[in-house]
């Protein structure tokens, strides 16, 4: 190799500087984890001593216990809705002769391009008038839009990697619509589906500026909490909620992986 | 393909009907009201949105609006081009625990990332405790509710979007390349400008476009960490319709920031992959 030390002081500097962007990326959030266990009012770090108050704090605060069971409860039905429309959608997509699919195709990267606060607005003004703002009905509905783009892009990814000859030979077997989409898709795509499901659980659970426009007050989301919470006291308790959502992306994360893995495993496996 | 054993075009439609009823209901039917009371109310017209754009007021929000958004896409972009390059020549471990960083912050909530600059940026937060302790200053520095503040916390919160389109546009760049050039006698930097740059393009261009894009309507971050002189035109729209309950003016505003998005996705629909962000985890 030709200029040797150059090359190598400026490969060095470039991988520095990626690593140092990566501590970046990563510090600020960790930095909450050793302060929620802090025992005082202020947040500090290093913490003065390690204490569960702030997690007693949360568990014992009808308020925050009442919005975590409400946003539970909105991310399990989006995240059904949103995975049985969009697996839907994405068969008539992929398998079917859908009229008018370019003008389907915009819609489905409609929430996705639209900035969500516009969405956020117009959803507030007319969940207004028809009484939806700070109802299980309303915040579902809204979640299962913004869901919908990734639930639909995932199970096209999922369908377009298995051989369609399958569902081909099951169909001129003699099985019905209905049976190949039981006993050959579906159990092909699975693995696709459940991750479809799992990023529409999280996007609604984490969902901060719909969930803010169409909370009411005594009817409120997880992320709308806190953001109330961060805009008038920044409590320690926060700390301790922010720790717990931290654990949770990463429990999901790691699930989202192992179904990745197994996905492609079966690929491979029907492929080779 | 499965040539006749496609769906009908009726039993298509029948699959696709739960998506269109959501979207009709959730999606067109809430932006058609919002942009009709900003165009018919109080009077048919567009005097809503000339109010917008004459007021001096407004005209500031949205030229910072564009600024902010300009300066988080810029840093974003110098933050996120070591970062991908690295993972584009990296296996096995390596790229598993860097896309891991990447990833992790992409699918945190917003809300706890912003919290995280706060705590650190606060007048007795984190950065303040340790410049004071470090005996650089005597009195707290005000960091928060900062242009540089909410400029930093945005770049943050949005470079995972920038790491990845730069990702695969550099990952597809094959080693041999940038290594002729160095054989042939170029210097690293001209390695750079003339092989490197002009390949991972088109992954800037789609990076930066989805920065800039999500940028321009980012409500959570500037709406905490900024204070009123950093009011970006989210945070504006929110006040007119919870603090002055003026529907017709928000539409307005709306529809200005929406005309802008689409002008945008329109000129860079190549650009724009949505699909990349999906089915990475």
């Amino acid at each position: 190799m030709s200029g040797g030390a150059p090359n190598r002081a400026g490969r060095m500097a470039v991988n520095a500087a990626a690593y140092a962007v990566t501590v970046f990326l990563l510090l600020p959030t960790l930095i909450i984890i050793p302060m929620s266990v802090g025992p005082e009012r202020f947040l500090r770090f290093p913490p003065a001593g390690f204490s569960l108050r702030w997690y007693a704090e949360y568990f014992r605060d009808p308020d925050w216990v009442a919005a975590t069971l409400f946003s539970l409860e909105v991310a399990l039905l989006t995240a059904l809705c949103a995975t049985v429309a969009g697996t839907m959608l994405a068969l008539a997509l992929v398998r079917g002769r859908l009229p008018g699919r370019g003008l389907v195709e915009l819609l489905v990267v409609g929430p996705v391009i639209v900035p969500h606060v516009a969405l956020a607005v117009a959803m507030f003004l007319v969940f207004e008038r028809l009484r939806l703002t700070g109802t299980l009905l309303g915040f579902t509905m809204a979640h299962t839009v913004l869901a919908l783009p990734f639930v639909v892009f995932t199970v096209l990814a999922a369908l377009y990697r298995f051989d369609a000859e399958l569902e081909r030979a099951a169909l001129s077997c003699g099985a019905g619509r209905l049976a190949t989409f039981r006993h050959v898709t579906l159990p092909l795509i699975a693995p696709g589906v459940v991750s479809a499901a799992l990023f529409a659980f999280i996007i609604s659970f984490d969902e901060p500026v719909v969930s803010f426009f169409i909370s009411a007050l005594d009817r409120k989301s997880l992320p709308r909490k806190m953001f109330e919470d961060i805009d008038y006291n920044i409590s320690p308790t926060l700390a301790a909620v922010a720790t717990m959502l931290t654990a949770l992306t990463v429990l999901a994360l790691l699930l989202g992986f192992v179904l990745k893995r197994a996905a492609e495993r079966r690929a491979a496996a029907r492929s080779g | 393909m499965l040539g006749g054993r496609r769906f009908s075009p009726a039993a298509s439609l029948a699959l696709a009907a739960p998506f269109l009823l959501l979207l009709l209901v959730v999606f067109i039917l809430p932006l058609a009201t919002l942009l009709h009371e900003s165009l018919f109310v109080p009077s048919p017209g567009l005097g809503n949105y000339a109010h917008a754009l004459e007021e001096p007021v407004y005209l500031r929000v949205m030229l910072r609006t564009l600024r902010i958004a300009f300066l988080v896409t810029l840093l974003a972009l110098v933050l996120a081009w070591p970062l991908a390059w690295v993972m584009s020549r990296s296996r096995g471990l390596g790229l598993a625990l860097l896309g891991a960083a990447v990833l992790l912050p992409l699918w945190t909530s917003v809300l706890v990332r912003t919290y995280a600059w706060m705590v650190l940026l606060q007048r007795n937060g984190v950065i303040n405790q340790m410049l004071a302790r470090l005996g650089l200053i005597e009195q707290p520095v005000r960091l928060l509710y900062t242009e540089g503040a909410v400029v930093l916390a945005m770049a943050h919160v949005l470079l995972p979007f920038m790491v990845l389109p730069l990702y695969s546009a550099l990952k597809g760049i094959p080693e041999d390349y940038p290594r002729a050039a160095q054989m042939l006698g170029a210097s690293p930097w001209a390695t750079f400008r003339e092989v490197v740059w002009p390949l991972c393009l088109p992954g800037v261009t789609s990076g930066c476009l989805m920065v800039f894009l999500l940028a321009l309507g980012f409500f959570v971050t500037p709406a905490l960490i900024g204070g009123p002189q950093q009011m970006m035109i989210a945070t504006l729209v929110s006040q007119q319709v919870r603090e002055l309950l003026d529907w017709p003016f928000a539409g307005a505003l709306v529809g200005i920031l929406l005309a802008f998005v689409l002008a945008l996705v329109l000129l860079f629909r190549r650009a724009v992959r949505l699909d990349r962000f999906v089915g990475q985890a």
